[in-house]
């Protein structure tokens, strides 16, 4: 996932530790990256020289791009500034999880919720009073409108293939809209399944 | 009474703003409405006792097929009956990785409809996704417009024929809360025997007009002849072939009751209405459904209800599940769609078949229904009710106005002709106007034998049903084989009354002493004599001559 690797370069000048002290804390979320910067520091230590430690993306060819700050500015929003957590009823739980076909009601899952909301009310803090809402980048974008030409179609056997269960032609289904049992009786029907 | 309407209407804007919060509830609006005498004529009065009788509100959810070559996001074909799962793309299958593209023709004829019904068509309108699970959608949502529809505000005018005879029209207006292009779902078979439901594909994504109507109405008549009026403009305009039995048109009733002035009552909806007639049906049967359940004292519940035709009842459905959340969110593949003003407003540089021009539109609309029929009665001088009959026939306007073209006859006495006697015929044989076999000019000349005097009008109603029966021969050989003509001949006419009265002298006696009535006795048997054929005006004047 991160695209950052070092690549140690041997030169003459000398390199002031804090600048390697601190690209070592720009790596801090990636745990795995900084056993590789000890390993490599403990490797070269032996060696007298010095060396600028650039941080360049894997793959990329261009200089590093003065507008990117290199150590991260973001601080994160102190509690206080945070609405109250909210309170999930067993209720919300039992809708959300028919309208998401999900099963989270284990402590985990609930706690994942509540780490997501909690994260999610940082929006709180952004003033968006008078500011129309964006729903995608596509907004300055013209819709393209395509003529009225019949083009696709006429492949039932493909699509048929890809489903399990047909019968003549048709897509099989199970029945109707079986409504899901209410919240007592799943926790009955979990007890006696395998999960 | 018409102060009253303004001071109403002004409330209904302001409590429109307040219930921007319901998306999909279309009775939800409190109105303070007047009872509707017509319809409360239809509602049994059982309830002497209460002050203020229960009324029926009813507001209509109206699916129009757009008549188009290909989906609304598709380029899959669009076809009534085909082998099942032949007219569906990758991205009607929902498969990853499709994406949707917008058909032009949708929009214009989204467009088209908003300007037929007076509508404000919204300059930038969005597509959202309104999720729910159901095998028919294969993706688990369907792209709708629900924050922002193409067309809104506007209004349905239709007619209601009241009176004895049918004679008197009262102008309504419903009013149309919006008009948003949505695609349509697959088609699902249930297989009860083997406990599974049958998919096809075939209409999943074709594009559809949601017509959100207010609760204007209250009671079955009043939908059906509004339904009705819709068909004719859909039809006119050519967006929808308006087809109730074929599932171009789906009409749903959102049916609630209570006493006027005070809140609306809980509604229920009623589908699986299949035409014209049984949409009044299922309306007048839920409304007093639920007048019975309200006065023994119960409460209605906020469910979907069937309508099963065989029996004329509407029954619980059922699948639904109380309330649904639709997780309504912006379709996030589809940019905002412009539509422009006029030609001068186009961004420059465009490409012209990437534009949609709502002057061009406007401009190209074709006569609407209404005006057709204010057009029918000012040049012809028929009366309003024939023009209804006219318009709502497909094809009979032009057949009538063939028939005028090729006799002198005044309009007024054609008109009788072909609504009673043809229509007559082509609905006992369930014939449409193209199938019949009389043709324009064949009518034309049977009336032209009858204006010239050549047959009486009862003759020629004769000959009008031995036309039908032998397609191909005219007025005038058919009369000619079976002697049909009238008789003028002065003479002859003379002897034959001459004969009557000599036969029947008590009669004579009888008119001589003032019984003019038995004059009509003498006619008829003359004409008895003459098979018919002898011209009345000439025979009333020998007898009245003779028995003088």
């Amino acid at each position: 996932m991160s695209a950052l690797s070092l690549a140690a370069l041997r030169t003459s000048c000398g390199v002031p530790p804090k600048i390697i002290r601190s690209t070592s804390r720009l790596l801090s979320n990636d745990g795995h990256t900084i056993t590789n910067v000890e390993k490599t520091f403990h490797r070269r230590s032996c060696c007298v020289q010095t060396y600028i430690l650039s941080v360049t993306r894997l793959y990329s060819s261009q200089p590093h791009n003065p507008k990117v700050p290199k150590m991260p500015t973001w601080e994160p929003v102190p509690e206080d500034q945070l609405p109250q957590p909210a309170q999930i009823p067993a209720d919300l739980v039992d809708k959300l999880e028919r309208l998401a076909l999900v099963d989270f009601r284990t402590k985990q899952g609930l706690e994942c919720l509540e780490k997501a909301i909690r994260f999610a009310d940082q929006l709180h803090v952004v003033d968006t009073s008078g500011i129309e809402p964006m729903d995608s980048v596509l907004e300055d974008r013209a819709l393209y409108l395509r003529d009225d030409a019949v083009k696709e179609g006429d492949c039932a056997e493909e699509l048929l293939q890809l489903s399990e269960k047909t019968a003549e032609e048709y897509f099989v289904a199970p029945p109707g809209n079986i409504p899901l049992p209410k919240r007592e009786e799943r926790a009955a029907m979990l007890k006696h399944s395998e999960f | 009474m018409a102060a009253f309407c303004v001071a109403a209407s002004e409330l209904l804007h302001n409590m429109k703003q307040i219930s921007g919060f319901y998306p999909k509830a279309s009775c939800v609006i409190r109105r303070i409405r007047t009872t509707n005498p017509r319809c409360d004529s239809q509602i049994q009065p059982r309830a002497k006792s209460t002050p203020q009788q229960l009324v029926g509100v009813v507001g209509l959810e109206i699916h129009a097929q757009i008549n188009s070559s290909t989906k609304l996001f598709s380029g899959s074909s669009v076809r009534f009956s085909a082998p099942p799962n032949s007219l569906v793309s990758f991205f009607d299958a929902s498969l990853p990785g499709t994406l949707p593209v917008l058909n032009r023709r949708c929009v214009e004829a989204a467009v088209m409809t908003g300007l037929a019904l007076n509508c404000n068509i919204n300059r930038k309108s969005l597509f959202d996704r309104k999720h729910y699970f159901y095998a028919d959608l294969p993706a688990g949502y369907q792209i709708t417009q629900q924050r922002q529809p193409v067309a809104v505000d506007g209004t349905l005018t239709y007619s209601l024929l009241e009176g004895k005879k049918r004679s008197q029209v009262i102008r309504k207006n419903v009013h149309i809360k919006q008009i948003q292009l949505e695609q349509d779902s697959g088609k699902s078979l249930h297989d009860d025997v083997h406990s599974q439901t049958l998919i096809d594909l075939n209409r999943a994504g074709v594009g559809l007009m949601e017509l959100v109507m207010e609760p204007d109405m209250s009671c079955g008549e009043e939908a059906a002849a509004a339904v009705r009026e819709l068909q004719l403009i859909l039809q006119a305009l050519g967006t929808c072939q308006g087809n109730m039995s074929e599932g171009q048109l789906r009409v749903d009733a959102n049916v609630s009751v209570h006493r006027p002035g005070e809140p609306l009552g809980v509604r229920t909806e009623v589908k699986n209405i299949n035409s014209v007639r049984y949409l009044a049906r299922a309306i007048d049967y839920e409304i007093q459904r639920q007048i019975g359940i309200l006065q023994r004292g119960g409460t209605v519940q906020n469910e979907t209800r069937a309508y099963d035709s065989k029996s004329g009842e509407t029954i619980p459905m059922r699948d639904k599940e109380g309330l649904q959340d639709y997780r309504f969110m912006p379709e996030p593949n589809l940019p905002p769609l412009i539509v422009y003003e006029d030609n001068a407003s186009l961004p420059a540089g465009i490409d012209a078949c990437q534009a949609v021009v709502v002057q061009k539109i406007k401009e190209g609309l074709p006569e609407l229904p209404s005006i057709k029929r204010d057009r029918l009665v000012q040049t012809y001088g028929i009366l309003p009710e024939h023009s209804f009959t006219l318009v709502n026939e497909d094809g009979l306007v032009e057949y009538f106005e063939a028939v005028l073209m090729a006799t002198k006859k005044e309009p007024r006495k054609v008109i009788g002709w072909v609504t009673n006697e043809l229509l007559g015929h082509l609905k006992q044989q369930d014939l449409s106007v193209s199938q019949s076999p009389i043709s324009p000019p064949a009518l034309a000349e049977l009336l032209e034998l009858q204006e010239t005097g050549h047959i009486s009008s009862s003759v020629a109603k004769q000959v009008f049903q031995k036309m039908w029966r032998s397609p191909g021969k005219t007025a005038a050989q058919i009369t000619q084989e079976h002697d049909l003509g009238l008789v003028s001949d002065t003479a002859q006419l003379h002897s034959i009354c001459q004969k009557v009265v000599d036969s029947h002298p008590d009669e004579v006696h009888a008119i001589r002493n003032g019984n003019k009535k038995v004059l009509n006795k003498l006619m008829g048997l003359v004409q008895k004599e003459t098979k018919g054929r002898a011209d009345p005006v000439l025979v009333r004047k020998i007898l009245q001559e003779k028995t003088s």
